[in-house]
């Protein structure tokens, strides 16, 4: 049997790629949008800052993308962080509130202090979970909807009820500003994926969480510290959901308790398994998460640009969500792939798929 | 070395029932590249206990899997009373009569007792559950084990003992035939075990035929009638208990005949290590022990000593390398590394004091199958650096490479999934690790399992060496020979003791069997 050519070999090989249906999907959302509006691709560059829908998918994306970071990392430890959007609504709360109650909300050191006082309290409700998860061994899952359920409550009290309004020139910034012509959200969330690849793959950090989410046993006996590893990603998980509070916040200048960050841990888990990263632990991709954010919203543009009934929008996300996840499906590629194959090709095993 | 069938003996029937109530013949049951089963037969009379025994990959798991409908036989016969039988999936085999409790208690902790005994066969009326008859049905069974707890109490509030009792009294409501115990007595005390053994001696009395595994020979010649040895998924053969002397027993477990073994001289290894009194060991276990693991044991290890742990499976071999190791934490005794003594409560502390433990366990509890071979070895070394210290790349590839190449890990690919490399390699990758962190003292908990003749050899060449260059050494095999062949010293170990502790001189497998099968040397 003759080898293929590397071309042919590189093209059939892509499928299996990590991440090819992921972009797949990405790129046909993108030109479904271009095909319903020709103006979809345009980036105009105004008053130094750059304008276009790509850039508002970018920037809306952008607190998703930041509590989807965290939340791979939970997952990969195989655990899950459903608390976020309640730390979403505490961490904006907070700010506000304190911006509010202060003499000078203008003031730049009002806004930092408030920053930090938010993320302060964020890290430590995340070392709340890795707590909870880590030294007294409660399920992930229901460890995390504690916080989930009780977090709106905590920011109630916060908010004392209100939805808070604010005025704050450099609190606007972060969710609405631009820094270097760039959206400040987009720079904020493109620094912390940074931030997350660098702490995981330039030091051990990734490969102790890889091993302790694939075999926990194994990891234990080779001396792996899989407790403070597991804590530590809940309190990485805390600081994304932190900063995307704030960056929500600050979009809107008020604080909502009740629905700020509201079924964001639904859509960080979806950008997580459409990027590829099991729900069962183990390999992830930090990358394959940063492309499932913004499939998640480049549908919700599109069902904007498209004018779908907001009634069923969530139908459609669903369906499509479905179809990636299928596509991705190990079962279902190699039934495709038997029926495709009518002359038996080599099959160039490289490692497992995911 | 395979015994055909023809050769197997068969024991006689018993006087009051001449027909088997099972009979299985000729049975055979293929994995991928594995014949987990050759042409086995086997029976079991009504009012008989029948001891299947078989040290780990005999073939006993699978026997009762196809026998419970667990797998599918390949070929071969099955009859129940007389008349074929053809079962195909659990719930067929409890239909005809055959039950069987399995080593692990699987029942519903979050339930009652009479919920667990009649799950799935709830008494009705009216379409509802008759919880009335549920539990007047489920206290008569129990009346009838002679347990006397309310069937309304939680499964869990009950001790293990009396829960393996209930899974008894539910595998008994289906008027079972035959009665399966894979086990049963693996985690209870003795106390527990002879109320186990009442229970079971009043199902005998009523009929019923029982298969009992287990791996403790003095709970095997109490309550059996009758044994059926199996070795690689062959018949060995059939005997009455009160014909067949343990030695003979454990023989044929192991695969060699008594008079084969007497000629068989061991081959001393000349010891490294000269007068116990100068040298203190490197590491010393002074009446270390885990309540319903391992009793109190006294264990020393000096560098430059292969101690060989001998014992069948469950015999506390595995459980005293546990508990050096730190991999289980003891609950009597100490241990004293280089005469100081340390609290080794997690493999991590144990790490640190160079104390290294590969398990028995390959699968789960030694590769992380998803990871590639180079991160496999770097483990345990980088945890130890802690995650922040990255050993670099560079570092990584030097290591990882000297260690491929001194090892012949194949593929020499140090980017390869450890999942897709063969067991002897797997074995080769973790060892790697091991050595990565320089131990002092490395535990070796059936290295050559299941892994070809030739990686067999090179892990031994590579065990002999380690040892001559100073490090201590434990290795635990079911092969007594590779025993005999690496140790300096063999510490023999039966049911959860150490029975004895002798230096290899002259030693013979017969001897060290002898002292697996009855505890006083022969």
């Amino acid at each position: 049997m003759s080898t293929p050519p590397p071309a042919v070999a590189v093209l059939r090989d892509l499928p299996k790629a990590r991440l090819f249906w992921p972009i797949v999907t990405l790129v046909a959302l993108l030109l479904l949008n271009f095909a319903v509006s020709p103006g979809f691709f345009a980036i105009r560059f105004q008053n130094g800052h750059l304008f276009g829908s790509l850039v508002d998918i970018l920037r809306n994306g952008a607190p998703t993308l930041l509590v989807a970071l965290g939340m791979t990392v939970v997952i990969a430890t195989r655990g899950i962080d459903l608390s976020v959007g309640a730390v979403v609504a505490i961490s904006g709360a907070l700010a506000c509130t304190i911006i509010a109650d202060s003499p000078s909300p203008d003031s730049l050191g009002t806004v930092l202090s408030a920053v930090a006082v938010a993320i302060v309290f964020s890290l430590v409700l995340g070392a709340w979970n890795g707590l909870l998860v880590a030294v007294f061994g409660i399920q992930p899952i229901i460890a995390t909807l504690i916080l989930m359920t009780a977090g709106r409550g905590i920011a109630m009290l916060i908010t004392e009820g209100n939805i808070i309004t604010i005025s704050s020139a450099p609190y606007k910034v972060i969710g609405a500003g631009y820094w270097f012509g760039l959206p400040a959200s987009i720079v904020i969330a493109g620094a912390m994926f940074a931030l997350a690849a660098l702490l995981t793959r330039k030091t051990a950090l990734g490969l102790l969480i890889e091993s302790v989410g694939i075999n926990p046993v194994a990891s234990r006996l080779a001396g792996v510290r899989s407790r403070g590893i597991v804590w530590v990603v809940y309190v990485f998980s805390g600081l994304c959901a932190a900063i995307a509070g704030l960056m929500i916040s600050s979009n809107v200048t008020a604080a909502d308790a009740n629905s700020a960050g509201l079924y964001i841990e639904m859509d960080a888990i979806l950008a997580v398994v459409i990027g590829g990263t099991s729900l069962a632990g183990g390999r992830y991709s930090l990358t394959g998460t940063l492309i499932g954010a913004f499939v998640i919203q480049t549908l919700t543009t599109t069902v904007y640009t498209v004018g779908i009934a907001p009634s069923i929008t969530l139908v459609f996300k669903a369906l499509v969500v479905i179809a990636v996840c299928l596509l991705q499906s190990p079962a279902l590629q190699a039934k495709l792939r038997s029926r495709r194959r009518v002359t038996p090709t080599p099959s160039t095993k490289q490692g497992a798929l995911v | 070395m395979t015994i055909t069938p023809s050769t197997a003996t068969q024991a006689e029937a018993p006087e009051n029932a001449a027909e088997p109530i099972i009979r299985m013949d000729d049975i055979s049951i293929s994995f991928p590249g594995v014949k987990a089963l050759d042409r086995v037969s086997f029976r079991m009379f009504p009012g008989e206990v029948h001891s299947l025994m078989g040290e780990n990959g005999a073939g006993k798991s699978t026997l009762i899997k196809a026998l419970t409908g667990v797998y599918q036989i390949d070929s071969g016969t099955m009859s129940l009373a007389g008349r074929p039988l053809v079962i195909n999936g659990p719930a067929q085999a409890q239909a005809a009569g055959i039950s069987t409790v399995y080593q692990e208690v699987n029942l519903l902790p979050n339930l009652s007792v009479a919920e667990n005994i009649m799950l799935g066969r709830e008494p009705r009326s009216f379409g509802a559950i008759d919880w009335r008859a549920m539990r007047g049905r489920a206290a008569e069974l129990l009346q009838r084990l002679n347990l006397d707890i309310d069937p309304a109490s939680l499964l869990s509030s009950h001790s293990l003992a009396v829960q393996q009792l209930v899974a008894i009294a539910r595998a008994t409501d289906v008027d079972a035939k035959v009665l399966i115990l894979d086990e049963p007595t693996s985690s209870l005390d003795a106390d527990e075990v002879s109320e186990l053994f009442r229970v079971i001696r009043g199902l005998k009395n009523d009929g019923v035929a029982i298969l009992f595994v287990s791996h403790f020979l003095d709970q095997v010649y109490e309550i059996s009638d009758r044994l059926t040895v199996l070795r690689n998924g062959a018949l060995v053969g059939e005997y009455l208990t009160r014909e067949i002397l343990r030695i003979e027993l454990v023989h044929k477990m192991i695969g060699k005949e008594l008079a084969t073994l007497e000629s068989l001289e061991s081959k001393t290894r000349q010891s490294t290590v000269e007068g116990d009194t100068v040298d203190v060991p490197y590491l010393e276990a002074v009446g270390l022990g885990r309540k319903g693991s391992v009793e109190p044991t006294d264990l020393a290890i000096r560098e430059g000593e292969v101690v060989g742990l001998a014992g069948l499976l469950g015999s506390g071999r595995t459980e005293i390398a546990r508990l050096i190791t730190g991999a289980d934490r003891a609950d009597s005794g100490e241990v004293l590394v280089r005469g100081v003594k340390r609290r080794l409560r997690t493999p991590r502390v144990a790490l640190r004091d160079r104390i290294a433990y590969s398990s028995e366990d390959r699968k789960r509890e030694g590769i992380v199958e998803d990871l590639s071979v180079r991160d496999n070895i770097v483990l345990a070394l980088q945890a130890d650096r802690g995650w922040f210290r990255r050993i670099s790349k560079r570092r990584q590839d030097e290591l990882v490479g000297s260690y491929i190449q001194t090892l012949g890990i194949r593929p020499a690919n140090p980017d390869a999934l450890v999942r897709n490399l063969s067991g002897g390699n797997q074995q080769k990758v973790l060892l790697a690790r091991w050595l990565a962190v320089a131990p002092r003292l490395l535990v070796l908990d059936e290295p050559t399992r299941g892994i070809d003749v030739g990686a067999k050899a090179e892990i031994q060449k590579l065990v002999s060496n380690l040892a001559d260059e100073g490090m201590a050494v434990v290795f635990i095999s079911a092969e007594l020979e590779e025993v005999l062949r690496l140790s300096h010293r063999i510490a023999v170990m039966r049911d959860r003791r150490k029975v004895a502790d002798l230096p290899n001189e002259d030693v013979t497998v017969g001897q060290i069997m002898g002292l697996i099968a009855s505890g006083a040397e022969s």
